[in-house]
């Protein structure tokens, strides 16, 4: 094992968990991250397929980065994401067909994800497959984090259940649990992650942008009457 | 007729890809931080929206669908698991075809959208409105109409975006919500907003 978790790889491993995230930080692939967590198991499946397109298409390409001429290299890059992306849906369609139809195209729409893409060109095209297969791996963790913790308030307060687990007995069955049906509908994914970017700002200052227009504090004489 | 302006309005409103399917989101909140410029990427997405849907729907029913190719003489083939192949492959070749057009016809226009058609291949909205189309199974005349509604769709959508977040500038917000935080918040009540058009039946 030491040999595989040098410094390079424990970095590009743990840095997009929070310090580098693709959703909070990045901006990349918010599309699917809100569409498939009304449910837990949805965002499981889609944070595990997510995971394994990134990392094997970035070790893919990596591993041909030296013979992919410059100007076709992006139709190249959605080729290989393509194909892998296909075999992903052919095995949640065999397998798992009831989710399969539940992400419907979000499957399919891993494609123009921009995560995928966007680690190809910044880190795939330069460095060496081991390494950005692990690289691969760590934004799509990074996603799945924000995925999961997206689902969690989703479900739980949408339908009182998590993984189709009771944990809120529901009003309408004898409990005390009236659900938020707001949680279920497509603007609570954006509140979500919108708090969540708050918290990780709070937490990491750093992390903060720059207001465009500053409000100045007004000093005392010169703000009128009160 | 009824049934086409019904699934007109359903795909500007009811259904708009960014603000209840969420796609297109990252271009939706990298580019929306000016009117002009959101209103230029609207309408290159709606062009090329308008173009790629219908597009989409022939080679899929001519080529891919089961038994598609039975026109060649060649029956029980099901090429569908190719759809997304296709699909992505069409809109590339296609937006890179309309960037030459516009570059050779069009200047002004080409200048226009110029900086915005080759981020359009990697725009979510695009390859989802094709993937519905397939997924819902619409005829030709159904998917012009639905790759027209769902592009104005988006377009009027980054467009309000864009004149929210202009106004918003100059807005004290706490420290850790300032940029893409309020950004998200702002998106979450457009889209409580539109959700307001699903009660309407047609």
């Amino acid at each position: 094992m030491s040999e595989i978790l040098t410094d390079e790889t424990k970095k590009v491993l743990t840095a997009p968990l929070v310090n580098d995230n693709p959703i909070t930080l990045q901006v990349l692939g918010i599309c699917s991250a809100l569409a498939v967590t009304s449910q837990m198991s949805t965002s499981l499946i889609m944070a595990l397929a997510l995971t394994l397109v990134t990392a094997f298409s970035s070790a893919a390409i990596s591993s041909i980065r030296n013979h992919i001429p410059g100007s076709i290299r992006i139709i190249v890059q959605m080729t290989i994401i393509a194909s892998l992306v296909i075999v992903v849906d052919q095995i949640l369609k065999a397998f798992a067909y009831e989710i399969s139809k539940q992400l419907s195209v979000f499957v399919g729409l891993i494609i123009t994800n921009c995560i995928v893409m966007g680690r190809a060109e910044a880190y795939a095209m330069k460095n060496p497959p081991l390494e950005s297969f692990m690289d691969g791996i760590g934004n799509g963790l990074g996603y799945s984090l924000i995925l999961i913790i997206v689902a969690f308030f989703r479900e739980t307060l949408g339908s009182g259940k998590l993984l189709g687990f009771e944990i809120f007995p529901l009003t309408k069955d004898g409990g005390w649990y009236d659900p938020n049906g707001l949680m279920l509908l497509p603007p609570s994914a954006f509140f979500i992650i919108g708090l969540i970017i708050w918290s990780v700002r709070q937490w990491k200052p750093n992390q903060v942008e720059k207001a465009d227009f500053k409000i100045l504090s007004i000093s005392h004489g010169e703000g009128g009457h009160h | 007729m009824e049934a086409y302006i019904s699934l007109f309005v359903k795909a500007v409103f009811i259904e708009n890809l960014a603000l209840s399917f969420f796609l297109g989101m990252c271009t939706f909140i990298a580019v929306s931080k000016k009117i002009s410029t959101a209103m230029g990427l609207g309408v290159a997405v709606m062009v090329v929206q308008t173009i790629t849907v219908p597009a989409n729907n022939i080679i899929y029913h001519t080529l891919l669908k089961e038994d598609a190719l039975s026109w060649m003489g060649i029956t029980g083939v099901d090429l569908s698991f190719l759809a997304l192949l296709s699909c992505i492959g069409m809109i590339a070749a296609l937006v890179q075809i309309l960037e030459m057009i516009l570059d050779k016809f069009f200047p002004a226009l080409y200048h226009a959208l110029g900086v915005f058609l080759p981020l359009i291949t990697v725009n979510c909205a695009i390859l989802g409105g094709s993937l519905f189309m397939i997924e819902r199974d619409y005829n030709f005349g159904e998917s012009v109409t639905y790759g027209v509604g769902s592009g104005l769709g988006w377009a009027l959508a980054i467009t309000v975006m864009a004149g929210v977040r202009e106004k918003l500038k100059y807005s004290d917000i706490p420290a850790g919500l300032q940029g893409l935080g309020i950004t998200f918040i702002t998106a979450g009540l457009m889209s409580l907003g539109f959700m307001a058009f699903s009660g309407i039946q047609l």
